[in-house]
């Protein structure tokens, strides 16, 4: 039986592990920007806070993900819940840092001058701030999503599903048709929302900003 | 009015970068804060719109205190013009100008209508311009759509701190030139920030000139280049701007004053004495008779009183000799001289007498004081005096 005889016949299991992976991911991805972005924000205001915030989320990013999982059964136990929680640990750091820079790099002069006219400090974020920074906060989305996509496979380990299920059991039961089979998909996932988040990023750039 | 009573700022409650300031600009004028860096001026201009806060003392605006209003309010009813613009630029030129009409809950018609007259005013084609967006633009149409927007809503005081600061020299005139249109036309309180001395004797009504947060002086342009309270001022100002500023030099400040005064009734062999005596070439003809007396009524030159000897003054004089008045200032006379290619004009008071006279050699020593490695001063006079006077 060749790979795609395999993947014909398994056609099934492999599209529901795939929508199972995006969950995971999509959902972790999600939770961060809810998170991710505020925390962003505030520290921006908070600059003494910027340096012990990031700080935090980098030893997250830092940490082995293999660890991470391991660290957290003690305490979750093993599923999805604990699962989307390590991912969303993972997907905060590149969310937070990207806001915080993008928020930050906004020319003062605009600040000044919208403050200036009698803009609120929620007026500045609302229609200056964020519209100004949205490229460089989808680029950390970007990021987040791309590396959660392929981090989402080691999830499996700890009963979270997704296509991480195939590599794992190919890899037991030396079937490289079945390890394909997760593999391949994960691979394309990860381009394809990469090239996604970076044609939205392209477009959520405010027209005059990149003015030709 | 904006009156600043007692004003302090301290941002550190330690040292005072202004100290106990007091500063009344009268509506619709356009007093300029000038100063070097440091002296406290960016930080007055702010917290009159209360981007900095006040640590003592208070502002008055129309004798209400700022401190008072609601910030955002008063902001919005204050026009606000900085130096690096601070367009947004992710809105378009029109947005850009329409931002304050927004906030106030203006209907879009009004806004875009506002706008367009606003972009009419800093003379930008409207049309073109109200679609762009600020990255298209050069830093002189930047700078007029800042102008424009910090109009949008008419308000009755602005505030510009360095705004042609980062302009190109042919670009600041123009824009300057455009204030005082502006100016002439609204009559705007304004409150404008420079380090530039030039541009401040160009455009201000006064001149509050500041060090370490403390109005050293507070004058008009002309009284500040005439009467410096000190040497700061005179340093800050420069010794050689009075005579670079033409217009703020009168005909008395160079006039020559050994004048031939020759009455109606003398002869021609009396007037040449009487120039002779004063070593001039030129005698002012005037009459002792009338009221107020002595008044200018022609001039004779040697040369007509050589060929005519015997006759009255009344005769020989050329009646229509045209003079300046010693209040005229100095652009004007040059403009005169050159035009006509006068040699020589009388210089009359308000009563018509002569005071004085300019000739060429006077003239020139406005040049040699401009420019004192133009050469030493006697060999010049003479030479041009003697150019004059033989022709």
């Amino acid at each position: 039986m060749n790979f795609f005889e395999y993947i014909i016949m398994q056609k099934a299991e492999i599209f529901t592990l795939t929508l199972q992976h995006l969950e995971i991911t999509g959902m972790s991805v999600l939770m961060a920007v809810a998170i991710g972005v505020p925390v962003g924000i505030m520290i921006t205001r908070f600059k003494k806070a910027a340096g012990i915030v990031l700080g935090i989320a980098n030893v997250f990013q830092t940490l082995p993900s293999l660890a991470l999982f391991g660290l957290i059964i003690p305490i979750m136990g093993i599923g999805y819940t604990p699962s989307v929680f390590v991912l969303f640990l993972y997907a905060l750091l590149p969310i937070i840092k990207n806001t915080y820079l993008g928020i930050d790099s906004v020319d003062p002069a605009i600040i000044d001058a919208g403050k200036g006219m009698g803009m609120t400090d929620g007026q500045i974020l609302g229609t200056i701030e964020i519209p100004l920074s949205l490229p460089v906060i989808m680029g950390g989305v970007r990021i987040s999503t791309v590396i959660n996509i392929g981090t989402a496979t080691i999830a499996a380990l700890i009963g979270a599903g997704g296509l991480g299920d195939l590599i794992f059991k190919g890899i037991s039961m030396n079937n490289t048709n079945m390890i394909l089979a997760g593999a391949i998909p994960t691979a394309l996932l990860a381009i394809g929302a990469d090239y996604l988040l970076g044609w939205m990023e392209r477009r959520l750039t405010p027209t005059g900003v990149s003015a030709p | 009015m904006i009156e600043l009573v007692d004003l302090v700022k301290s941002y550190d409650g330690v040292t005072n970068v202004v100290d106990g300031l007091n500063l009344t600009i009268n509506s619709g004028e356009l007093v300029v804060l000038i100063g070097s860096s440091g002296s406290g001026k960016s930080t007055i201009l702010r917290m009159i719109n209360r981007l900095n806060s006040i640590t003592g003392g208070d502002i008055l605006i129309d004798g209400e205190s700022i401190q008072k209003k609601n910030p955002i309010e008063l902001r919005r009813g204050i026009g606000y013009v900085i130096q690096k613009v601070g367009l947004m630029p992710h809105m378009t030129v029109g947005e850009n100008i329409e931002m304050v009409p927004k906030l106030l809950g203006w209907d879009k018609k009004t806004r875009r209508k506002q706008a367009m007259a606003m972009l009419a005013r800093v003379d930008l084609p409207a049309k073109e311009y109200y679609p762009r967006y600020p990255g298209e633009l050069s830093g002189g149409q930047q700078q007029r759509i800042g102008v424009a927007r910090a109009l949008a809503v008419n308000p009755e005081v602005i505030l510009m701190d360095e705004p042609f600061s980062a302009l190109d020299p042919i670009t600041r005139e123009q824009l300057q030139q455009e204030i005082l249109a502006l100016q002439d036309e609204l009559h705007k309180t304004i409150v404008f920030v420079t380090h530039d001395m030039d541009e401040a004797l160009k455009i201000a009504d006064r001149i509050a000139l500041l060090k370490d947060g403390e109005i050293v002086q507070y004058s008009t342009p002309e009284e500040l280049l005439r009467n410096p309270v000190n040497e700061y001022v005179r340093e800050f100002v420069g010794n050689d701007r009075l005579w670079q500023t033409p217009e703020f030099l009168y005909a008395r400040d160079i006039m020559r004053t050994n004048v031939t005064r020759i009455s109606m009734k003398r002869t021609a062999a009396q007037a040449i004495e009487m120039m002779k005596d004063k070593d001039t070439y030129v005698g002012y003809v005037i009459d002792t008779e009338s009221r107020p007396a002595k008044r200018f009524r022609g001039e004779v030159s040697m040369q007509q009183l050589k060929n005519a000897r015997g006759r009255k003054m009344a005769e020989i004089m050329n009646p229509d000799a045209v003079f300046v008045y010693d209040h005229t200032n100095m652009a004007e006379v040059l403009s005169l001289m050159q035009e006509q290619n006068y040699k020589r004009v009388p210089v009359l008071n308000r009563d018509h007498c002569v005071v004085g006279y300019i000739n060429r050699s006077a003239l020139l020593n406005i040049i040699t004081d401009v420019m004192p490695s133009a050469g030493s001063d006697d060999p010049v006079e003479l030479t041009a005096e003697t150019i004059t006077e033989a022709a």
